[in-house]
């Protein structure tokens, strides 16, 4: 048990964001309001982008901005999963963006922005 | 053969429905007789919300347990020999000032080494604005008649109350927040920071200076023309940039600019202006999506 | 240790966001989650995504999910979802 608790901690940012894909994954599934589903989609992305940004971490070194002209590659932390992460971030807005502009044409067209009451107003529409 | 195929394709292009076959709809009316009585309505769905409910949570919980069992089994944490910094990440850091001129090795990676990764964002940024307005656009071809009565009395009732403190607040601060935001993307290859936090930081002070002053006060300065030139020239000034260092670097010639002292803001080559392009892209596209998710026009 | 707490609230943040009645709170504690993100990025040594994450997530997203909440009336005085 006791391994286990100082692997976790080892591995503490890894873990974080798995269990926060778990959170994030189940109530995109299982909420009915549609406002709910695009914050748990959003908290995916982050923690998607914690993933990323933990595998260019390395322990003791500094930012990747080149201070006292001390140009060798073991005093700055990876910089590549940095950049990847940074592109991520400004899609992640995006997307949410165009989510909450479906969600208010949704609701000018149905009144409501229940997931249930919008599939069987749909259906009654279709018949 | 091929004609009758591409008037189908033609109407299912156009959104209509495809006839059914013949003989499918005689088997179809065979079944309707021979088949009993089918459970009613609510039994159907109740059984298939219950289903949904279990099914949903023990595929998240497997996939979560297989996820976590994985990352046991990653690399250390922090230690210096993961796979991920290999020789890439060295030459990065250690060419990076002499054969970019930024300082910011974040920033000389993505606007110069993998600038095209760059480009594809600010597209799809582009994009996602492109999308919001086709969804959200009111103008005379699309007019909704409750909406605009009730925009209009949410008018008259913001004429009627105005809000004193927001309005000397803003008047104190909106310059400060785009000032910053100019700093932090003129200062993207010296410091921390670059083309999207400096835009993004622009178009929120933006957003609070609509917020405040109504939409009549920006559309003074920032109207659709403006937002179309500004969006197309910064995106098409960007491919031209890179299109002469990509044109210059694949036949090995000598790109005839700059690079300057390394710590001076007029250095960097192309990324300076690279990242200029980006901020304003950034910030027109974050006061757009607020402009048309609130009032439907910019 | 520090380090441990905070993804601990991280974690307590996106329990708390997506389990409450009304829809102001959920985007209220989505404000304070991207907050929280933005102290890991720094302490992760990224103050480029720190920056971008504090205008981006706590600034336009927050923004955005308020006005979209206005438009579909969920805001009425006290009363709201």
């Amino acid at each position: 048990m006791k391994e286990f608790l100082q692997t976790v901690i080892a591995y503490r940012y890894e873990t974080a964001a798995m269990i926060l894909f778990g959170i994030g994954f189940i109530n995109l599934l299982l909420q009915k309001n549609l406002l709910r589903k695009v914050m748990a989609f959003n908290v995916m992305d982050s923690s998607v982008f914690l993933f990323l940004a933990a595998q260019g971490y390395i322990e003791g070194r500094i930012a990747p901005i080149i201070v006292n002209n001390d140009l060798s590659a073991t005093t700055y932390i990876n910089p590549i999963p940095s950049g990847l992460v940074l592109t991520g971030i400004v899609v992640s807005v995006s997307v949410s963006a165009f989510f909450l502009a479906l969600i208010l044409r949704l609701y000018k067209k149905y009144h409501t922005i229940e997931f249930d009451e919008i599939m069987t107003l749909a259906k009654k529409e279709a018949e | 053969m091929g004609k009758k195929f591409l008037s189908k394709f033609e109407n299912w292009l156009n959104g209509e429905e495809m006839p059914l076959r013949e003989r499918h709809v005689r088997s179809l009316h065979r079944k309707k007789h021979v088949q009993a009585e089918p459970l009613p309505e609510d039994v159907r769905i109740n059984r298939f919300i219950h289903l949904y409910h279990v099914s949903a949570v023990l595929v998240a919980v497997c996939l979560v347990g297989v996820l976590l069992y994985t990352v046991f089994h990653l690399p250390l944490f922090g230690s210096p020999n993961n796979p991920a910094s290999n020789e890439v990440a060295q030459r990065y850091i250690e060419q990076g000032l002499a054969e970019t001129g930024a300082v910011n090795a974040v920033a000389g990676m993505i606007l110069d080494y993998r600038a095209f990764d760059t480009f594809g964002e600010s597209n799809v940024l582009f994009l996602a604005i492109c999308s919001v307005i086709v969804l959200l656009l009111r103008d005379q071809n699309n007019i909704v008649v409750e909406e605009d009565v009730q925009e209009k009395h949410e008018r008259e009732i913001e004429k009627a109350n105005e809000d004193i403190i927001l309005k000397r607040i803003a008047f104190l601060i909106v310059p400060c927040i785009l000032l910053f935001g100019m700093y932090v993307v003129l200062n993207g290859h010296l410091s921390p920071g670059g083309g999207f936090s400096g835009g993004s930081i622009m178009g929120g002070g933006l957003i609070l200076f609509a917020a405040s002053y109504g939409a009549a006060r920006v559309k003074l300065f920032f109207n659709m023309r403006t937002f179309r030139t500004i969006t197309t020239t910064a995106l098409l000034c960007y491919a031209l940039s890179k299109a002469y260092s990509f044109f210059t670097g694949a036949n090995g010639l000598e790109s005839h600019i700059p690079l300057g002292t390394p710590g001076a803001i007029l250095s960097a080559g192309l990324i300076l202006i690279l990242d200029i392009c980006v901020g304003f892209v950034v910030a027109c596209t974050m006061y757009g999506f607020y402009a048309f998710i609130s009032r439907g026009e910019l | 240790m520090f380090e441990c707490l905070l993804l601990l609230s991280l974690i307590l943040c996106a329990i708390f966001a997506l389990t409450q009645k009304r829809l102001l709170m959920v985007a209220i504690i989505y404000m304070a989650y991207s907050l929280v993100m933005t102290v890991i990025w720094a302490m992760l040594q990224s103050p480029d995504l720190a920056i971008t994450e504090a205008a981006v997530g706590a600034g336009v997203t927050g923004i955005l999910f308020f006005v979209t909440l206005k438009k579909i009336h969920a805001l009425k005085g006290t009363k709201d979802e």
